[in-house]
């Protein structure tokens, strides 16, 4: 359990933030210059808030009141810096033992470190260096973990190549997560609750689906990226076919790709402007995907488009349309109508464990 | 060409390796820290004290000299004070000579050591605090090893320079042979004396050697710390 409660001004930029994050991965999202490294940087203890308070389970690392400001060695807190940050005049063993030895024979194996112990950083490649970075900081057995953007310097086969990592770790380390991310993929794959900073304030936050799903949201993460995000099981295998069969709690998707094993849990990104929205149930389609929902919200934007709330048994997706088409076919909240989703609009980076 | 060297030649060349070597162990410290606290902090008066410490490098050396001898003097407010707390003494005496080449070279070693705290990436010393070091093991751990390529060009930049000072120290202690005559003093001297050309073009070829010596040294000092930083 995470409290932050700060204020900082930084010139003429005022960083107000306020959320509780739960265990797991909470995503704090934003775009570039919206507070989030100043934010991870307090949490940290590098950056001295001027008022406010920040605790971490029982342990409280600053408050303002009472002027108590604890300094960042003795936080017990991983960074993962996006820059990775390794030192360069040590070998990747004794980066990694820096802070500590802890669980050190597990790190080395679940970010698959073992052969690089003897290299130099310099030697590195971009994405063996995130993993020294995330070895490191989790060596040092935290009680918190913070990664600022420790995927935004990779290309995309690299990014592939960590994420599995930081999900074995979200699912088999207790330790919390704070996750600074622009990238709504990343976060829809990672994070459990979302923190949506706006020029230095919260402006949203909740459960990631929850708040994903919300039409509110969407000019805050871009009308691109926004879409919900629901948790469903594997359910069936068309082997055949290389598509796999998702249940959720409003039906069932069929996605291509043969995803993870029956009864597993999965993750599913769908972006709203993949939707498509039908007033009856559509006949002689290529489409796979045809669910049956309610209107919750209509969201009219300041653009073209209109952000549709729906919900399919007890998940939340959202849909965008343009105000055209909403006019046309009455869209009204409590309406039952049909969503589209193409197989083909999930695409691999959306989809997570 | 080692016959011209006397004995009075030989003095002057262990006499000036040994002042060199004084001023620059002893400046260093000193400078390390100025150096640190010119890169990293900001404070109140923090260009006057940049201002202070680059003062001998654009002061006539024979006004250095003079100042010297003013302050450190057997009758110099900070002279007489060394002189009854701790005996020591630095008027017409060897160590005021390797104090006048500890002020000449002083501004060389600081800036020298100022351009390597500043190629230090602050941002692993900030990576390090959060990995549980106290700013004592950052310090040592971290800023330190980095900054050892600066620190050596530094010291080994101070060494030449001491090597070689001239004004301030014919100033503020003379040239009394055995005692404060080094190499450029002796030089100096010996070139009033009818028929001592030999002995100045060995002392000369001495010089050449030794600044030499040194520019190499800390080439390849600094090339094998660049590789050992560098992580290659």
């Amino acid at each position: 359990m995470i409290a932050v409660d700060i204020q900082k001004r930084l010139g003429a930029f005022e960083l107000d933030v306020q959320f509780a994050a739960p265990k797991g991965v909470t995503a704090i999202f934003g775009r570039s210059g919206s507070g989030k490294t100043s934010l991870v940087n307090a949490v940290a203890g590098l950056l001295h808030p001027d008022a406010g308070r920040i605790a971490v389970g029982d342990a409280v690392l600053f408050d303002g009141a009472t002027r108590q400001h604890l300094p960042p060695h003795k936080r017990r807190i991983g960074y993962v810096f996006q820059d990775a940050r390794l030192f360069p005049h040590m070998t990747v063993q004794r980066n990694l033992s820096y802070g500590g030895d802890h669980d050190a024979a597990r790190v080395i194996d679940v970010l698959g470190l073992s052969h690089l112990l003897e290299r130099m950083p310099a030697g590195l490649s971009g994405g063996e260096r995130q993993r020294v970075a995330l070895g490191r900081a989790l060596m040092c057995d935290p009680q918190l973990l913070l990664m600022d953007e420790p995927l935004a310097a990779l290309d995309a086969p690299r990014k592939a190549e960590i994420l599995p990592f930081i999900e074995r770790l979200r699912d088999e380390v207790e330790t919390p997560m704070l996750y600074v991310s622009h990238d709504v993929s990343e976060v829809a794959r990672l994070a459990t609750t979302l923190v949506v900073l706006d020029a230095g304030h919260v402006v949203a936050s909740g459960p990631v689906g929850q708040v994903l799903s919300q039409p509110e949201t969407m000019p805050l993460v871009g009308v691109r990226a926004a879409g919900a995000v629901i948790t469903t099981k594997v359910a069936g295998r068309l082997l055949d076919d290389g598509l796999t069969e998702l249940a959720f709690s409003g039906g069932r998707l069929i996605l291509p790709g043969i995803l993870g094993v029956l009864g597993q849990t999965i993750r599913v990104r769908i972006p709203a402007q993949d939707v498509i929205l039908a007033t009856v149930a559509p006949q002689g389609l290529s489409a796979l995907n045809v669910l049956p929902v309610e209107i919750t919200r209509v969201e009219q934007g300041r653009g073209p488009g209109v952000a549709v709330g729906l919900r399919a048994g007890n998940d939340h997706l959202l849909a965008r349309v343009t105000r055209r088409s909403a006019l046309r076919m009455n869209l009204a909240v409590g309406q039952k109508i049909y969503a589209i989703i193409k197989a083909t609009a999930v695409g691999p980076e959306d989809i997570g464990q | 060409m080692i016959d011209a060297l006397g004995p009075a030649e030989w003095t002057a060349i262990w006499l000036s390796l040994r002042v060199a070597l004084v001023a620059t162990l002893a400046a260093l410290p000193v400078a390390v820290w100025v150096a640190y606290i010119l890169a990293r902090k900001s404070f109140p008066g923090r260009q006057l004290l940049n201002g202070l410490v680059h003062l001998p490098l654009v002061l006539p050396p024979v006004v250095t000299g003079y100042l010297l001898l003013i302050l450190f003097g057997q009758q110099g407010p900070l002279g007489s004070l060394l002189y009854q707390t701790f005996g020591i003494s630095f008027a017409f005496r060897w160590t005021g000579a390797a104090l006048a080449a500890a002020i000449m070279a002083f501004p060389l070693m600081v800036r020298a050591i100022r351009l390597g705290f500043e190629a230090v990436d602050p941002g692993l010393e900030d990576a390090a605090s959060t990995l549980g070091a106290s700013r004592m093991r950052v310090w040592r751990t971290v800023t330190l090893p980095l900054v050892v390529p600066g620190i050596l060009a530094g010291g080994i930049l101070g060494f030449a320079k001491a090597l070689g000072e001239f004004g301030a120290t014919i100033t503020f202690v003379a040239a009394i042979p055995g005692e404060t005559q080094t190499i450029p003093t002796a030089i100096y001297g010996l070139l009033q004396v009818p028929g001592s050309e030999p002995a100045v073009l060995s002392l000369v070829v001495v010089s050449v050697i030794l600044a030499m010596g040194a520019l190499v040294l800390s080439e390849w000092l600094a090339r094998r710390m660049a590789k050992r930083v560098a992580g290659r």
